[in-house]
């Protein structure tokens, strides 16, 4: 079954007229033409309210629990995906997953949030929040695929780092602290992909990047609208004047510097075609990598370094 | 004449302190009467129950350098209100309050000058500049204080009091955190000490990136430390948290920093440590 977000309330009527159309149909009476005809009409009405979705709005679509997830972008970029496991310290935290990816005769280490398509997957990975434990996981892969010159590519979705009490006693903070630095130190190419959420220092955590790939329809901030409205508002209820006053979309993000390159989404979003989605982003990630490829480590550290220097400088 | 000697100019002479109010602090520690000359004069501590109050920058320099030794650093030229932020307030206003009510240009302050014969930079975030919230202005300072010590062969030392991103400055507030770790990082490569005084209170996007990648982390006593605020968490598991949790007692306690040192001492402990970590460098030089 799928799930409409509010504004989609006229796409999902006439959706909802094609199904019961064919229910009476029931395969013996020709509907063709008019279901072509209404398909027609879901396709421009789609075309009508993605063509301008407000901040707010991508914030829900950002968050569409069928949103492709980790899972699907590692299954659909990526010949072999080899998971690996353990911070080594203290346990495996299953929001932030990685291993080893092959495309073709390309080898890679991928790291990302991952956030569940259903209750039970959802609990398991945590809502795709990272705990301490994840963050080590993934600097510890950093420091993997540093040592034998892997490329890293990174999937970040996530509403933030988890809050809560055993992930502050674990040092929640310095976790997420470390993981930017080996971001920052590595001597490999690192690729980051914003494709849902990017959720704070729990995504900045994985996106200080050489390059920064961002899903049309995603969002990137340093708080969430809600957050952001329920302090300098004094209340949750104006999160779309928040989203708009803090510039999260792509194409802001992009305008401001942050994000390298904005990747078009098909029609109606990410959630309506998940193989789509994954063959343009997979386009772009590559010809990324090729052109971050054979750039000698303490050139890329620098260049990186330099990069994130220059913001906001005059 | 710069912005800045306006704002000064602006500011009239500090009426006489009249009122009981301007004569005594109330302690946030014991809740006992002080008489504000004597809390000023002990470095913002309570006489009587020692619970370290915040203090302005300037008077952190006062308390560390040596006599005369030091000056202040001219703060850095950043992009002014790049998202045009408003929310019940328009951001440029929220910025000239500040700057009238504290005469600094944004939320930390660098001085360099000498700690027992011991060159060093020092910055300062200062609490009463919209709760030294981390923007460029803050992003941009750290860097020229990283810069200025790797110019003179010398520590920094940073002094966090923040409430954590500056939310007017949206997504290149957060962009502060690896630009600030870069700063962390060129230290590093110029093998020259990087050490964090943590101060009440530092959180959020503060804590998560350059207050904890310190080579030492110094802590005053009973301040607020936390990644995730209190009511955040408690909101989240519906609990109520220990009433030591997210102090620099529990830091301690999980190892995440290395001492809890009491504000008329960390003068001296800043020496002692910095003679340590830059011996080797000394050795070097002198070799
Ligand atoms: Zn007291």
């Amino acid at each position: 079954m799928t799930s409409y977000l509010e504004f989609e309330k006229p796409i999902a009527e006439l959706e909802s007229r094609i199904a019961d159309l064919r229910e009476t149909a029931n395969g013996e009476i020709n509907i063709d033409a008019e279901v072509a005809k209404l398909q027609d009409k879901v396709d421009r009405q789609i075309r009508a309210v993605y063509g301008k979705l407000t901040p707010w709005q991508k914030t829900m679509v950002a968050r569409h629990p069928e949103r492709p997830h980790f899972k699907h972008y590692v299954a659909g970029l990526f010949d072999e995906f080899v998971p690996l496991a353990g911070d080594r310290a203290f346990g495996d935290d299953q929001a932030i997953l990685g291993g080893f990816a092959r495309k073709g005769d390309t080898r890679l280490m991928v790291i990302g949030h991952e956030k569940g398509d259903d209750t039970q997957s959802r609990l398991k990975h945590n809502f795709g929040m990272g705990k301490p434990e994840g963050y080590r996981k993934a600097i510890r892969l950093m420091d993997l695929a540093d040592r034998f010159g892997l490329p890293v590519v990174t999937l970040i979705d996530t509403a933030g780092a988890f809050p809560g009490i055993q992930a502050e006693e674990r040092g929640q903070a310095e976790a997420i602290a470390r993981s930017t630095e080996h971001c920052l130190a590595l001597g490999v190419p690192l690729v980051a992909m914003v494709l849902g959420e990017g959720g704070s220092g729990g995504a900045v955590a994985l996106a200080a990047a050489d390059r920064v790939l961002m899903m049309e329809h995603a969002v990137y901030s340093v708080i969430s609208p809600e957050g952001c409205a329920s302090i300098l508002w004094r209340t949750g209820d104006k999160a779309d004047e928040a989203a708009a006053a803090m510039r999260i979309t792509a194409s802001d993000l992009k305008s401001l510097g942050v994000v390298d390159q904005v990747i078009e989404e098909p029609l109606g979003g990410a959630h309506r075609d998940h193989a789509g989605t994954i063959a343009n982003i997979g386009e772009a990630l590559f010809s990324s990598l090729g052109a971050l490829d054979g750039i000698a480590p303490a050139d890329l550290r620098t260049r990186r370094q330099d990069k994130y220097l220059r913001i906001g400088v005059v | 004449m710069t912005w800045l000697n306006r704002v000064r100019n602006a500011i009239p002479f500090v009426a006489k302190r009249e009122t009981s109010e301007q004569l005594w602090h109330k302690c946030k520690g014991c809740g006992e009467m002080v008489f504000l000359k004597e809390y000023e004069d002990n470095q913002h501590v309570c006489p009587s129950c020692d619970h370290h109050g915040r203090i302005r920058p300037a008077q952190r320099f006062e308390a560390l350098f040596d006599k005369g030794s030091w000056t202040t650093l001219p703060t850095p030229l950043v992009r002014e209100d790049p998202l045009k932020f408003r929310d019940t307030k328009r951001y440029v206003d929220r910025l000239k309050q500040a700057r009238q009510a504290t005469g600094e240009s944004d939320a930390l302050i660098n001085a360099m000058g000498e700690i027992a014969e011991q060159k060093a930079v020092i910055g300062v975030q200062d609490f009463a500049f919209m709760g030294g919230s981390m923007g460029l202005g803050v992003g941009e300072a750290f860097i020229l204080g990283t810069k200025a010590a790797i110019e003179n062969n010398c520590p920094y030392i940073i002094f966090t009091a923040s409430g954590g991103a500056r939310m007017q400055e949206g997504i290149l507030s957060l962009m502060q955190m690896p630009k600030m770790t870069v700063g962390v990082q060129r230290l590093k490569d110029a093998g020259l000490p990087y050490i964090v005084v943590l101060t009440d209170p530092t959180s959020g996007g503060v804590m998560a990136s350059y207050a904890l990648l310190g080579d030492l982390h110094l802590a005053e006593p009973g301040a607020t430390l936390a990644f995730t605020g209190r009511r955040v968490i408690e909101n989240t598991i519906r609990e109520k948290l220990p009433d030591d949790f997210q102090t620099s007692e529990y830091l301690l306690d999980h190892g995440m920093i290395d001492m809890i040192v009491h504000r008329h001492a960390l003068r001296d402990k800043l020496s002692t440590v910095m003679g340590y970590l830059m011996a080797g460098r000394t050795a070097n030089r002198a070799a």
